[in-house]
């Protein structure tokens, strides 16, 4: 099935399209055999510039294999043909040297126009700083007030699916906690770096792929009329949990994007209301399992049994002083794998899963740790 | 063609083996050094000059605004907390501005950081100037001491018109054990 | 020298200190094939974990190792020594020379090997485990992020290096001195021609990855900062310094097979090579290329969009020589004789499958689609059919087509064609899906999958196991044909085979040439 999106939206079949869309949209399909046309302008350029190159290498391939597959026929020793003796003819070898010369100028020609188009980062609406972090992605919506809306998008496939324990869900190892929210119709600029190792950002659907160097910025940008959601993942080996750090993009209509964002900046500011709360120790517990899972599980196992980090069942640090708990946790360990969470996770997150650690796997401490503790151990109390 | 030896098997191999050292100190002599200028001069990478910009420009364009916008980002465990003070800019081509940038060492223990600078888009690296940065040198803090880092500079009047938005992106490394490896090598 | 005419000598001791090219050439191709064992088991170890979504055999730590050990073995340890070794043992019986220019830096180029490699494995034993940061180990990961063993993998990388240096180095003086009278450069066989230039290349380039290693050294160990920002380095420095060896590199494999395909196919079409003067040019063309294409493997690094352009149009006409290439050997076809023995069956798929792999690398060229391309399965799929089919099956076709020239005694006609035909399928199964889930969008050298690409995986799975029952057939054929094969005594061999090499008394004797052969000038190149 191929129809041009955006002729038919034109056609107010909004709805009709956005159901056809939503099937459509699958990605990556199941055993899907080619490139992506994508959602974008640049992603269809791209598609229709790979389509004329692979349809040119394959007019030539059916050229060179049936001229030799017709020799290997009929110029075997087997049919009694005597051997030709001739070994050069510089016009054919002339010939062949300039012709597939002017096939490729004409291939150069579009694939420029392309690549021009895809460095033409200027005027977007948008900003999204997207830094890759072994094995997440934060994203920053850049904002001229200075009140940035910023989060981590962590895997969400549980463990238990990639461990075999559980059946497979439908996005397994394509989904996360956070996707990027984007509004449609508008240009969006990615400024794109790393916190550690390079990273790459890739979403096939949108075309975009650019490495996130640590220390360096690159761009790249995007913008689809067709709201859906779209799915990448990482694209250089960034260490054990390289195939385990899916990007997720979440296109909206403009409108939505905006109660989206006002609901993040709520969202930020409940969290510093919740720093105010007192909470109990099952509710800690609860919480901090699921930060655990998400950020701590990778390396130090579902059971607190260590792994690529120490273990945390019957740890010194988790049956011991709780300040140096706390240390550990928001500062991270400087020259280890062990990463400062204090920027990554809010005080409250920080409070359940530091709890969590000193309350499971055997850890019975029975102490908790309140938000406001987090947040005055940040301020040096 | 100089030869080394009568014998043409020692000469060639005389040869070739000068080649592969030639080949090996290319590396260091050609490559790296080459690599850096080019990054200076073309700005690939983003990457914008290493020391204070002194030429003075002419004049002002009061009839263009660009938009610097500011971007801070931490490297792995670098806990300080870090960022512009204000995010974004309008600035004239050829006229000097200042901001600073908020730097705070929550730990107990003094540390040294690295602000490393990165330009997008790239093309516009080599017309960012600045005069004056916190990124020309390593900044030391004390244990929970706090820092205003300064930063000046000059967008020159010869930006291509087609650039309207500039990022400039610091990533700040702890380099506590480098700066004092190297005090004690002193 | 002592006596020139006495025969090997009995024992150990003949391994470990002879100059002898001939014995030198057969260790090499020896420890190339344990080698491919070795990294062939790596990657059916990856093959196996793939075989289905989920973590079910390693986990994603060992996996990567398992990349990381199963690109360098067989880059390093297999194709190259192999070639290294068929430069050995057919280099001076086909310029008519009695032995390598320097015979004792030949038995040392050698034997550093072996040691090194015991090395490399070791380190999957080490605490913290092997290098696990790919086979192109791009800084900070293979740096400040890296396993400690990561010290032992560069002293590794440097032996290596020296040892390909000294090879190349002998291959170049023997190839300049001790040719026969009368045999010019333009009427060397073309095997000759490409490891020349071949030899010149890693003269050039082994240099440059050993500076990068170097560098790496002395960041992780002496506080240098060349590709960590934190002191004004610059990680994608690493990936300039590692590709403009990276991309030489990838001709330094594919040029001999070149040279091999081009003595095979004429043999049995029974008719001359076309066009011998257009590949001596094409193949230097291809030499030159290779050092101006390298960032083709950095399209997405974020360079400027000038430089993205340079490279792309530098790399697309690499397409013209290799062009003229395939064309010249299928011209060498056309009109011939031909029968399809062994080593012709695997030219044949050489030739339609690298012909494959060419075409994905013009794709791959096309900068603007590279960022749809690059690190997903479309990369693997074209690289090993560059790799795998060009390199190895040639070199299958080498060890078929000289093995009865060295040993006096025939292979097995239907199980070398049973290896060829199970060889092809199983590759063409492992390989041809991968072109589709990398399309798809699956990012290479990951441990585990999305669901969507799961039917294509198993079938690369099960063909890479084919693929590599496959080998165990050969190993077994060639060690047959070495202890009770059919004896042949026809110096031929193969009724369409030209060269001096075909000269010689079958099997060649421990000495060839003590005198040189006198070259007919009138005789064109073979």
């Amino acid at each position: 099935m191929c129809f041009n999106a955006k002729r038919l939206s034109k056609l107010a079949l909004g709805p009709v399209l956005m159901l056809l869309s939503a099937f459509a949209l699958a990605n990556p399909e199941v055993n899907q055999v080619n490139m992506a046309p994508g959602v974008t302008e640049v992603g269809k350029e791209i598609y229709d510039l790979h389509m004329i190159i692979l349809g040119i290498c394959v007019v030539i391939g059916i050229g060179v294999f049936g001229v030799m597959f017709y020799s290997i026929f009929y110029h075997r020793k087997s049919r009694g043909v005597t051997p030709a003796t001739f070994h050069e003819s510089t016009q054919v070898e002339i010939l062949w040297t300039v012709v597939p010369f002017f096939i490729l100028i004409g291939m150069a020609i579009p694939a420029t126009n392309t690549l021009l188009s895809i460095y033409d980062n200027d005027d977007a609406e948008l900003d999204v700083l997207i830094t890759g972090y072994q094995w997440k992605w934060k994203y920053e919506y850049l904002n001229e007030n200075g009140e940035n809306v910023s989060f981590f998008s962590n895997l969400r496939t549980p463990q238990s699916e990639i461990y075999n324990t559980e059946a497979k869900g439908e996005h397994y190892l394509l989904e996360v906690d956070n996707p990027l929210v984007l509004p449609a119709g508008k240009k969006v600029r990615f400024l794109i770096t790393a916190n550690d190792v390079i990273h790459s950002w890739w979403v096939p659907h949108l075309a975009v792929k650019k490495d996130a160097v640590p220390g360096f910025i690159n761009e790249a940008w995007t913008r689809t009329d067709q709201t859906g959601i779209y799915r990448g993942q990482c694209a250089e080996l960034c260490g054990k949990d390289h195939g385990f750090m899916p990007i997720v993009v979440n296109v909206v209509e403009p409108a939505e994007y905006d109660d989206w964002l006002a609901g993040k900046q709520a969202e930020q500011a409940e969290i510093a209301a919740l720093m105010a709360q007192e909470f109990t120790l099952d509710e800690l517990m609860e919480r901090g399992e699921a930060v655990y899972q998400r950020n701590c599980l990778a390396c130090h196992g579902a059971n607190g049994e260590g792994g690529v980090g120490p273990a945390i069942a019957a740890s010194a640090v988790a049956t011991g002083d709780l300040s140096g708990h706390l240390e550990i946790g928001i500062n991270g360990v400087p020259g280890t794998a062990m990463q400062a969470f204090g920027g990554q996770i809010n005080d409250v997150e920080m409070a359940a899963v530091i709890t969590y650690q000193r309350n499971a796997f055997g850890n019975n401490m029975g102490d908790l740790v309140q938000p406001i503790d987090v947040f005055n151990h940040k301020k040096g109390q | 063609m100089i030869r080394v030896s009568a014998n043409p098997v020692v000469d060639i191999v005389a040869k070739l083996v000068t080649t592969a050292a030639l080949m090996f100190a290319f590396v260091f002599v050609v490559m790296v050094p080459l690599y850096n200028v080019l990054c200076d001069a073309l700005g690939i990478n983003g990457k914008t000059a290493s020391s204070a910009y002194t030429s003075v420009p002419a004049a002002v364009d009061e009839d263009r605004l660009v938009t610097i916008q500011f971007v801070a980002t931490n490297n792995d465990g670098m806990p300080w907390e870090f960022a512009p003070s204000q995010t974004v800019m309008k600035v004239h081509p050829g006229a000097v501005n200042d901001t600073v940038f908020l730097a705070r060492n929550p730990l107990p223990q003094p540390m040294v950081a690295q602000a490393i600078p990165s330009v997008s888009p790239s093309r516009a690296a080599e017309y960012f100037h600045k005069t004056e940065c916190f990124c020309f040198n390593q900044q030391p803090l004390d244990g929970q001491a706090s820092a205003q880092m300064p930063l000046q500079f000059i967008v020159d009047q010869d930006l291509p018109r087609d650039i309207r938005t500039i990022t400039l992106s610091y990533t700040i490394f702890d380099v506590t054990e480098m700066a004092s490896g190297a005090i004690a090598a002193r | 020298m002592g006596d020139h005419h006495h025969g090997p000598a009995k024992g150990l001791g003949r391994w470990l200190f002879t100059t002898n090219h001939k014995d030198i050439g057969t260790m090499y191709l020896w420890f190339s094939f344990a080698m491919f064992i070795l990294g062939g088991a790596f990657a059916m170890i990856i093959r196996a974990e793939l075989f289905q979504p989920g973590m079910q055999l390693v986990d994603p730590a060992f996996f990567n190792q398992m990349t990381t050990l199963h690109g360098l073995v067989m880059v390093f340890g297999a194709i190259m020594p192999s070639f290294v070794g068929l430069a050995n043992w057919l280099i001076p019986m086909m310029i008519g020379a009695p032995d390598m220019a320097l015979p004792r830096m030949n038995n040392w180029s050698f034997w550093i090997l072996p040691p090194t490699f015991l090395l490399l494995a070791s380190t999957l034993f080490m605490e913290g485990g092997a290098p696990a940061f790919g086979w192109t180990f791009y800084a900070p990961l293979s740096t400040t992020y890296a396993p400690p063993s990561v010290t032992f993998f560069i002293f590794s990388v440097h032996i290596l290096g020296l040892s390909s240096i000294m090879g190349s180095i002998n291959i170049i003086a023997t190839v300049m001195n001790m040719r026969a009278p009368g045999m010019t450069y333009m009427k060397m066989p073309l095997f000759v021609w490409t490891w020349l230039i071949t030899a010149f290349l890693l003269v050039a380039v082994m240099p440059v990855l050993a500076g990068a290693v170097t560098m790496m050294l002395m960041d992780i160990h002496f506080g240098t900062s060349f590709f960590s920002a934190a002191g004004g380095g610059d990680p994608v420095l690493f990936q300039h310094v590692f590709w403009f060896f990276g991309h030489p590199e990838v001709y330094i494999i594919i040029l001999p097979a070149f040279g091999v395909v081009s003595q095979i196919i004429p043999a049995f079409s029974r008719k001359p090579l076309f066009g011998y003067d257009s590949m001596v040019y094409a193949t230097s063309s291809i030499a030159f290329l290779s050092f101006i294409v390298w960032a083709h493997h950095m399209y997405t690094v974020g360079m400027p969009v000038a430089g993205e352009l340079f490279f792309m149009y530098a790399t697309m006409l690499i397409a013209v020589p290799t062009g003229v290439k395939v064309f010249n050997w299928v011209t060498t076809m056309w009109r011939g004789a031909m029968t399809f023995e062994t080593p012709m069956l695997f030219c044949i798929g050489f030739l339609v499958l690298f012909t494959i792999g060419g075409f994905t690398g013009l794709m791959l060229s096309i900068a603007p689609a590279d960022f749809q391309y690059h690190d997903s399965y479309f990369v693997v799929a074209h690289f090993h059919y560059v790799m795998v089919a060009g390199a190895v099956f040639s070199m299958t076709a080498a060890v078929y087509f000289w093995l009865p020239k060295w040993c006096g005694r025939m292979y097995n006609e239907a199980m070398g064609k049973t290896h060829f035909w199970i060889s092809f399928i199983g590759f063409n199964l492992t390989f041809f899906p991968q072109h589709f889930v990398g399309l798809a969008g699956m990012p290479r050298r990951i441990p585990d999958y999305a669901l969507q690409f799961a039917d294509f995986n198993m079938m690369s799975s099960i063909g890479a196991f084919i693929y590599g029952a496959s080998q165990i057939l050969f190993l077994y054929n060639v060690i047959a044909t070495i202890v009770a094969g059919k004896p042949v005594s026809d110096e031929k061999v193969w009724d369409g085979a030209e060269g001096l090499e075909w000269t010689v008394p079958t099997p060649a004797p421990y000495h060839t040439f003590e005198t040189p052969p006198k070259v007919d000038p009138a005789h064109a190149h073979s």
